[in-house]
């Protein structure tokens, strides 16, 4: 079937050990549900949304619990029936606080009636109403930041889209959360694949996934049998970072997404396998976004398993179900090892956009001494967008922000390409971060001054 | 500033730190290890070609190079470096880069410039603009011009006195046929190391399997040795074939006056040397045109100029990084976006 290499291939990039053999067998297993869920309503980019229930409401499973608020942000739902049994601040994954509604579960909920209502019939409706759904359900980006879906799937119309890229690629090591969806669910993603590119009116649809997931890949091929002609699923080398969009799009089709730009700038548009799960479950089930499929996995786990949970599910419930933490557990990781955030403690909930829970041993997170760069070239060379990060970190060190600025420190996505090949072990995620910061807050001030 | 440490522990247990939580594994010292190791066939063909001579200069630069990398970071009230292996590195490359019969004490004085004066005193390892062992050579060239370009004769002609690449420029100056008919034995011999010169750049052989070591260990890329010798060659090809009486074969350009060791070991310095691989090649042609121009032009021409071709070349470096920066991905088109408005 339409099955084919990648016709290109960015610049840079790195090979990481995958990792992924831990789990990448293993069925996804739906997971007991919590007695608690600690719900966040900051679990994408944008706004939080605004709680619309107070404590000691009872709700029902996928009861809207907090609304958007403003253009950029997401519905949030009741993952299960229950009591608010508090509102009130907690930690995010990536490593923010934001207010969290808390449910106390209800396990003897009747199942009732799915909140929104089946659109089963979806290929005869409005694309308008289809979209509704998707902003209604409150999905977001799944693979990444938690962009709102909706808001990218309606691009202005100056920007026609011709080309919708699922991703599947997963380039993030230990991860198989979209592996093993994409394995098991297949019809599902297709589903909402094409869901999402009625939305689109695109024509083209590009399935991305890298080509040490070749299960996955012949299980939506298969899936897509009945593709129309131009629907195509593209191997990609196995190459970090594959997963990113805008490296993605160019391996896929030798687009440039112009610097500072967006993809629908070369008409393109790139969503998460997940995402497309979580579109097909809102429109023809008529269920909002509230759980995910997540790895939990590492050498300091019992039991490395597939999960697919509830969001607002504890850290520490998953790994109490995976069969605890063992005893050399130093560092626990939410999302991959390459841009996932470090949590000072287990108690944190997993929310829409967590793909994974790494928990690594004490062996491998021996402190380390950072050293100068010896000049040697590797981070340059790992760069996915040409920057040189030897020279932005060592302005970044001398306070030298302007010069970082104008070598475009701003284009970094932190994708840790660069830091992962240094011999010197330089903080060079660090630095860029830290430079990016002082920028936008220069940036920021400024605007507020033309204001004023 | 460097010895800044990530990791730090948060609570009792667990450790944060920013992403990536992967590293590749590799070090600044394991890459230090790689020359080193890539180096012990050239060691072991100057101990065998020049005996105790070899042995005593390097003994004597890798002492006197660690001894005062450690003085020096305790002076400066810096962190101990002698375990990032660079001071090792710096001792055995200035000692393969010295003629046998150097007495002992400019051994040392080399090997304290070296470290001292090269490298300490821009900051240590990764701010120093020249390659030290080769800044020690040139100093000690100059200082002590005499010892340093004294051969005391190997076994290819006990007589001589002089390198190979001294022999023909003298030779070409009094008008005389070139002295080496570049027959097979000779060949084979010039190949093996068996000749004048510095203890440890005589072997090709030798240095050869070494930079194969580094290549195969990904220390160095193929782009500045390939550029460097590629460069000599072609230009030494063209000399022969406009003027054969007075020039020589390029094999023998390639063999002698320490060409291998510098293209392999010295001019892949990553710490004086460009960073992208069109850089590498800019800078690898560069050092073989100043080669062989120091080597040939006909007054005060300098036979082993391979060690001032890659100090020159090492100035140019932040220009040539400058010059051959990546293209940054989309930058293109956001300007011909830009254009457009
Ligand atoms: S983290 Fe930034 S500078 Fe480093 S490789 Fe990724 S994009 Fe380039
Ligand atoms: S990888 Fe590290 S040591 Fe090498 S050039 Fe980049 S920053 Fe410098």
């Amino acid at each position: 079937m339409k099955v084919s290499p990648a016709p290109f291939l960015f610049r840079g990039g790195i090979h990481p050990p995958d990792s992924k053999t831990a789990t990448a067998a293993l069925p996804l297993k739906d997971l007991p549900l919590p007695a608690r869920l600690e719900v966040s309503t900051s679990q994408h980019l944008g706004a939080p949304a605004a709680p619309c229930v107070a404590v000691g409401d009872r709700v029902t499973a996928g009861q809207l619990i907090a609304k958007a608020s403003g253009f950029i942000s997401a519905n949030v739902h009741a993952p299960a029936a229950g009591t608010i049994a508090a509102i009130r601040e907690a930690p995010t994954p990536t490593g923010r606080t934001a207010t969290a509604i808390i449910i106390e579960t209800d396990a003897d909920a009747p199942a009732g009636e799915p909140p929104y209502k089946p659109i089963p019939d979806w290929r005869e409706q409005a694309p308008r109403s289809l979209l509704d759904r998707v902003a209604e359900a409150g999905i977001v980006g799944m693979g990444g930041a938690g962009f709102p879906t909706h808001v990218k799937l309606s691009p202005p119309g100056d920007k026609p889209i011709d080309t919708l890229i699922l991703n599947g690629a997963e380039c993030e090591p230990f991860l198989n959360s979209d592996n093993r969806l994409l394995i098991e669910r297949a019809e599902q993603v297709w589903e909402g694949c094409q869901i999402i590119r009625r939305i689109l009116g695109a024509g083209t649809i590009r399935v991305a996934i890298e080509d040490n997931k070749r299960e996955a890949a012949k299980a939506l091929a298969a899936a897509m049998e009945s593709a129309p002609d131009d629907a195509h699923i593209h191997l990609l080398k196995t190459l970090y970072p594959q997963g990113s969009e805008k490296q993605q799009i160019y391996s896929v089709t030798g687009r440039t997404v112009p610097m500072g730009g967006l993809p629908m700038d070369v008409g393109c548009v790139v969503e998460n396998v997940a995402t497309a799960y979580a579109v097909w479950d809102a429109v023809v089930n008529g269920r909002p976004l509230t759980a995910r499929a997540i790895t939990v996995t590492g050498d300091a786990v019992n039991t490395p398993t597939n999960w697919f949970a509830p969001v607002g599910t504890s850290f520490a419930d998953l790994v109490a179900a995976s069969g605890g933490a063992r005893d050399n557990l130093a560092k626990l990781i939410a999302g991959g090892p390459m841009m996932g955030f470090a949590l000072p403690s287990l108690e944190v909930a997993m929310s829409k956009t967590s793909s994974g829970l790494l928990l690594f041993p004490r062996e491998c997170v021996r402190p380390y001494r950072s050293m100068a760069c010896i000049n040697c070239g590797r981070c340059v060379e790992a760069c996915p967008l040409g920057l040189m990060p030897n020279e932005l970190s060592q302005a970044a060190e001398a306070d030298d922000i302007d010069e970082a600025e104008n070598r475009h420190v701003m284009d970094c996505f932190e994708c840790g390409a660069c830091a992962y090949v240094c011999p010197a072990r330089r903080p060079l995620v660090q630095h860029m971060r830290r430079a990016k910061a002082v920028i936008t807050q220069r940036r920021r001030a400024a605007a507020q001054q033309k204001k004023t | 500033m460097n010895t800044e440490q990530q990791n730090t522990a948060a609570g009792p247990e667990l450790v944060v730190g920013v992403s990536p939580h992967i590293h590749s594994g590799a070090s600044v010292e394991r890459i230090m290890l790689d020359v080193v190791i890539a180096l012990l066939p050239a060691v072991a063909a100057a101990l065998y070609f020049f005996g105790l001579n070899a042995a005593r200069l390097i003994v004597t630069c890798v002492a006197t190079c660690l001894a005062t990398e450690w003085i020096c970071r305790r002076l400066m009230g810096r962190n101990n470096t002698l375990g990032d292996f660079s001071a090792l590195v710096t001792g055995l490359l200035l000692a393969l880069n010295l003629p046998p019969g150097l007495p002992t004490w400019m051994a040392i004085a080399g090997g304290v410039f070296a470290i001292a004066v090269a490298k300490q005193v821009f900051g240590g390892l990764g701010y120093n603009p020249f390659n030290p062992a080769l800044a020690a050579r040139a100093f000690l060239l100059i200082s002590f011009t005499g010892p340093m370009t004294t051969w005391s004769a190997s076994c290819i002609d006990a007589t001589s006195t002089a390198t190979p690449l001294g022999m023909v420029k003298e030779a070409f100056k009094a008008g005389a046929p070139a002295p080496f008919a570049m027959d097979g034995g000779l060949t084979l011999d010039f190949l093996l190391g068996n000749m004048n010169g510095c203890i440890g750049e005589t072997s090709a052989i030798a240095l050869l399997i070494g930079a194969l070591y580094l290549l195969y260990r990904r220390v160095i890329t193929w782009h500045i040795p390939v550029a460097f010798i590629g460069t000599v060659a072609i230009y030494a090809a063209i000399l022969h074939a406009v003027n054969p009486a007075a020039s020589m074969p390029v094999h023998f350009h390639l063999l002698t006056g320490g060409l291998m060791l510098g293209a392999c070991f010295m001019a892949t310095d990553m710490v004086t040397t460009p960073t992208t691989a069109r850089g590498r090649l800019i800078f690898g042609v560069g050092c073989g045109l100043l080669t062989m121009v120091l080597r040939t032009v006909k007054t005060g021409a300098y036979p082993e100029g391979v060690s001032f071709a890659i100090l020159i070349m090492n100035a140019f470096t932040p220009l040539i990084n400058r010059a051959t920066r990546h293209r940054i991905f989309g930058a293109a088109e956001a300007a011909k976006r830009e254009a457009r408005k």
